[in-house]
């Protein structure tokens, strides 16, 4: 016991290491890949999805409240449980962690995208009536610029929840760089694994929201003038 | 047979129920690491929450705690907290869910304060209350909609997150989906949806329980708020 226990003071165990990080570096930058990957497929598809199920939800006010109930029911169950529920039809693999991630990022944009094109002010949707718009030339030129800020706030939200869920995919093997953090806890308490893995998962989350940001920026130029909140 | 048949069988040989390490062992060990997450989370966060809203500061330390939380993954918390002083076992868990419990409990006590309305603060004032009166006898009474909101969305994901410390051995129903995995997909995948309906219907169970809780809570006239409140409640946290 006392040898352990001298072998384990002796080459320490620091919370930051730039010796692991150097000496890890495939492995460190494969599982930055996998999860950055991931997270931008999951959210690249909730958002193909999203986007017309929320549109729908507007036309249609009476498939409102079912969607947004379902959303809400599917949003309670714990990532854990819908793993349980996808992997023995899915199998352990990259496919299972997409499904469970994607199916959160919808949930969050569909709200956040319904919340947006709600948002637009009915006198405007009259005065495009009145000029001659279809439902089509409507929602694609006045409804969806107009809900834009509400999509991409959605989106926003589902990319750093994402990037934060996709290390519960450990579960079946492919969590990214949870992976690193498990292994890490795994491995006689790694700390500098570990650690690495979760400042990788936050910088990645910030990363990306920063980004989404200045996207988003761009593509609302018209609100550039006015505070941000 | 397929897997959910499997579940099915899994569920009801009653050992799988009484055994140690059985499904009521493991529901006590999740609902009492939930409960004390959620309770901790309320003794620091509703404090805090409240004060801020009263003296309207801290808006955005509000906003930036949640945002945060919110890229910080549970799993990381997990492993992190018990090679810290709170050493393994029952508080490093109970501590890392607590910390996800914070941002909605937070955030609404903040919103319900800074909601109430401002002519009741000014008639309370004008009586006389002090500050610490109008906090407790106006603005308080007031944000109750507010609180029970963000008591049910933490009480909810604390319950939903608690199943994931089944990753450092912390217990809870979770470990059942866990130990299914371990057996590998073709014997245990009756086990591991079996392990997913119990932490599922766990997680709505609370949600639906908690929602009769806050309409007992909120007084007649304030229903209307308690919708704004949900709302905001949700927009404040996601996450898994």
């Amino acid at each position: 016991m006392s040898l352990h226990l001298s072998y384990r003071a002796d080459p320490g165990n620091p919370w930051f290491s730039w010796q692991y990080v150097r000496d890890n570096s495939d492995t460190i930058l494969a599982a930055l890949r996998e999860h950055t990957s991931l997270t931008a497929r999951a959210v690249v598809i909730a958002a193909l999805v999203a986007l017309p199920l929320a549109v729908l939800a507007y036309w249609f006010r009476s498939l409102s409240a079912p969607i947004l109930a379902v959303t809400g029911v599917l949003y309670t169950v714990p990532s854990l449980a819908l793993f349980a529920f996808l992997a023995p039809y899915l199998g352990i693999g990259a496919i299972t962690v997409l499904t469970v991630v994607a199916l959160y990022a919808l949930l969050v944009i569909v709200r956040n995208a319904l919340a947006g094109l709600n948002q637009v002010p009915p006198e405007v949707r009259e005065a495009a009536e009145g000029m001659g718009y279809g439902r089509w030339g409507r929602l694609f030129r006045i409804e969806l610029p107009l809900a834009l800020p509400g999509i991409l706030t959605g989106v926003r939200l589902a990319t750093v929840s994402t990037v934060a869920l996709v290390t519960v995919g450990v579960v079946v093997g492919r969590g990214g760089l949870g992976q690193l953090i498990f292994a890490g806890f795994q491995n006689n308490f790694y700390k500098a694994q570990i650690m690495a893995g979760t400042v990788l998962c936050v910088l990645l989350a910030l990363v990306l929201d920063l980004v989404l940001a200045g996207a988003g920026r761009l593509l609302t130029p018209w609100l550039r003038g006015r505070s941000a909140r | 047979m397929n897997p959910v048949e499997q579940a099915v069988v899994w569920l009801n040989d009653p050992l799988n129920w009484t055994n140690p390490g059985g499904v009521l062992d493991r529901l006590g060990e999740h609902l009492s690491m939930s409960a004390l997450a959620v309770l901790l989370g309320c003794l620091v966060a509703w404090p805090i929450g409240l004060w801020l809203g009263h003296s309207g500061r801290g808006g955005g330390l509000v906003l930036l705690v949640s945002n945060v939380t919110l890229a910080i993954p549970t799993l990381a918390l997990l492993t992190i907290l018990p090679l810290t002083f709170l050493g393994f076992g029952r508080p490093a868990v109970v501590v890392a869910l607590a910390v996800f419990a914070v941002p909605p409990l937070l955030a609404n006590a903040y919103t319900g304060v800074r909601q109430a309305d401002p002519e009741a603060r000014d008639a309370a004032r004008g009586m006389g209350l002090s500050g610490g009166q109008v906090l407790r006898r106006v603005e308080l009474p007031l944000a109750v909609p507010y609180l029970a909101a963000g008591f049910r969305t933490a009480a909810v994901q604390v319950v939903a997150t608690a199943a994931l410390a089944s990753f450092v051995n912390g217990g809870g129903l979770g470990q059942i989906i866990r130990a299914g995995f371990g057996l590998d997909i073709a014997a245990g995948g009756g086990q591991i949806i079996a392990g997913g309906v119990l932490v599922a219907g766990l997680a709505l169970l609370v949600e639906g329980v908690l929602a009769l809780v806050e309409r007992a809570v909120t007084p007649r006239p304030l229903r209307r708020v308690r919708r704004r409140a949900n709302r905001r409640a949700t927009a404040a946290t996601t996450g898994g």
